[in-house]
């Protein structure tokens, strides 16, 4: 298999704090891998730099064959590559769904209108979204937007997709829609790197599990890891119930 | 000196009139584009351009603009570049409403959130396409009703254009009172007609502020 995302030893720094502490991991093409941990474990930020949303100090990260820690990295071809959806969904709230969803591909990829709302018709119906394309992110529930915002991601055709705790905003009845789209992107082989609190989600969707604990890769394992944990770390997150 | 208060001062007023609002629709026009303009300079990535606009906008904002006005009518004249008083009033104005609407504007771009940019970043937009495609048009939103506020504003501030000449409503206004001193009928007068242009930019204003407030909720 090979690696769509390989991140080696890095290192990143908040002024005097060290947030990242040699850091490796790989994603291989089709692999679902959830980073777990504590808030401030140093896992969102991992993810984010993947997408080159925060620089890093040392080490090196490749995604899809590109050194992103190359000063010279283009960061444009970079971002078509990596679709990447937040916690807060970030939907441009001045634009209907369709609209949202259709920006990119018509302005990045110069699609014509028409093109767009086929591939607009197709991820909505993906996230179970068909009949919400000419409203705007207000009339939609959290759930709803949160799905939106996975159809937008997806309409670039990303090789790897970062989701970024995207449930951790939402109900638990919500989180389960959501976390359903997520499963059904899974299943379909998309490459996904996964920040997330959803521990059963986890277990039963990631091919690979790594527990972050203080700006470091403290265990790695399949969903089993989380049954018996070797470190009393893990042990420790595990039994608080999250 | 004296004399009656006539049907033709009144038109000769209705005239000054049209001009302070010519001359308004002028300087909001050129400044709007010069201020866009600065806005564009002070959100630049580049840190001198970021420092320049920073320096003309604390220059202008700093400058009264009847000293703005003589620089620019009396100077270029002492260069041998004569300006009609319009024109002179025109760029004085458009020099002031650029500093100060490309600093309200920036003040918008800025409040639509962080994360806004960032999400058009991840899906492969250039910073131009984020810009006009996702910020703008909801900085728009934020920023109509201090603009029009500052309409308010500058409409007054037409009045400064009558010290070169420039027969607006307040030259006008002096010229009648002038002939027939009667200053708190004819100054009266021309302060109604400025309350009339004004207050419904005010009202409009504060509209526009409740409605953005309605909808952001």
């Amino acid at each position: 298999m090979s690696a769509v995302v390989k991140v080696a030893e890095i290192h990143k720094h908040y002024g005097e704090l060290h947030v990242l502490k040699g850091v490796s991991f790989e994603v291989g093409k089709g692999e679902v891998v959830a980073l777990i941990g504590r808030s401030g474990s140093g896992k969102s930020t991992a993810l984010r730099c993947v997408n080159a949303l925060e620089t890093i100090q040392g080490g090196e990260i490749e995604v899809c064959g590109r050194r992103v820690d190359d000063p010279k990295l283009d960061l444009r071809a970079l971002r078509q590559d990596v679709g990447i959806v937040f916690q807060s969904y970030n939907l441009f709230p001045h634009l209907t769904v369709a609209e949202n969803i259709m920006l990119a591909p018509r302005r990045v990829k110069k699609l014509s209108q028409k093109q767009a709302e086929e591939i607009a018709q197709q991820v909505l119906a993906r996230v179970g979204l068909s009949d919400k394309a000419e409203s705007y992110p207000e009339q939609l529930s959290g759930g709803q937007q949160q799905r939106v915002a996975i159809a937008r991601s997806l309409a670039m055709s990303p090789k790897v997709m970062l989701f970024d705790e995207v449930t951790s905003a939402l109900d638990p009845h919500l989180t389960g829609e959501v976390l359903k789209t997520m499963e059904s992107l899974a299943k379909g082989g998309m490459t996904m790197l996964v920040v997330t609190h959803e521990m059963a989600f986890a277990r039963r969707v990631a091919n690979r599990i790594i527990f972050m604990h203080q700006g470091k890769v403290w265990e790695t394992g399949t969903g089993e890891m989380l049954a018996a944990p070797q470190t009393p770390e893990l042990q420790e997150f595990l039994s608080n119930g999250l | 000196m004296g004399g009656a208060f006539t049907v033709n001062h009144l038109i000769y007023l209705a005239q000054g009139v049209v001009w302070t609002l010519a001359l308004s629709a002028l300087a909001f026009l050129l400044g709007g584009v010069a201020g866009f303009l600065v806005m564009l300079l002070r959100i630049s990535r580049k840190k001198t351009l970021r420092w320049l606009s920073y320096g003309y906008v604390q220059i202008i904002q700093g400058t009264p603009l009847l000293i703005i006005l003589f620089v620019i009518y009396f100077g270029l004249g002492v260069v041998g570049i004569e300006v009609p008083p319009l024109i002179a009033a025109s760029v004085a104005l458009m020099v002031y409403c650029s500093a100060f609407m490309g600093e309200i504007w920036r003040g918008c771009v800025e409040a639509v959130p962080r994360t806004q940019s960032e999400a058009a970043e991840c899906l492969a937009l250039t910073r131009w396409q984020s810009l006009i495609y996702v910020i703008l048009p909801q900085a728009v939103r934020i920023a109509t009703p201090p603009t029009v506020g500052f309409m308010v504003q500058l409409v007054k501030s037409t009045s400064l254009a009558s010290v070169v000449g420039f027969v607006e409503l307040t030259r006008a206004a002096q010229i009648i009172n002038n002939s027939i001193f009667q200053p708190f009928l004819i100054f009266g007068i021309a302060g109604a007609f400025y309350f009339a242009l004004c207050y419904p930019l005010s009202v409009w204003s504060r509209s526009l502020e409740r409605k953005l407030n309605v909808s952001r909720r």
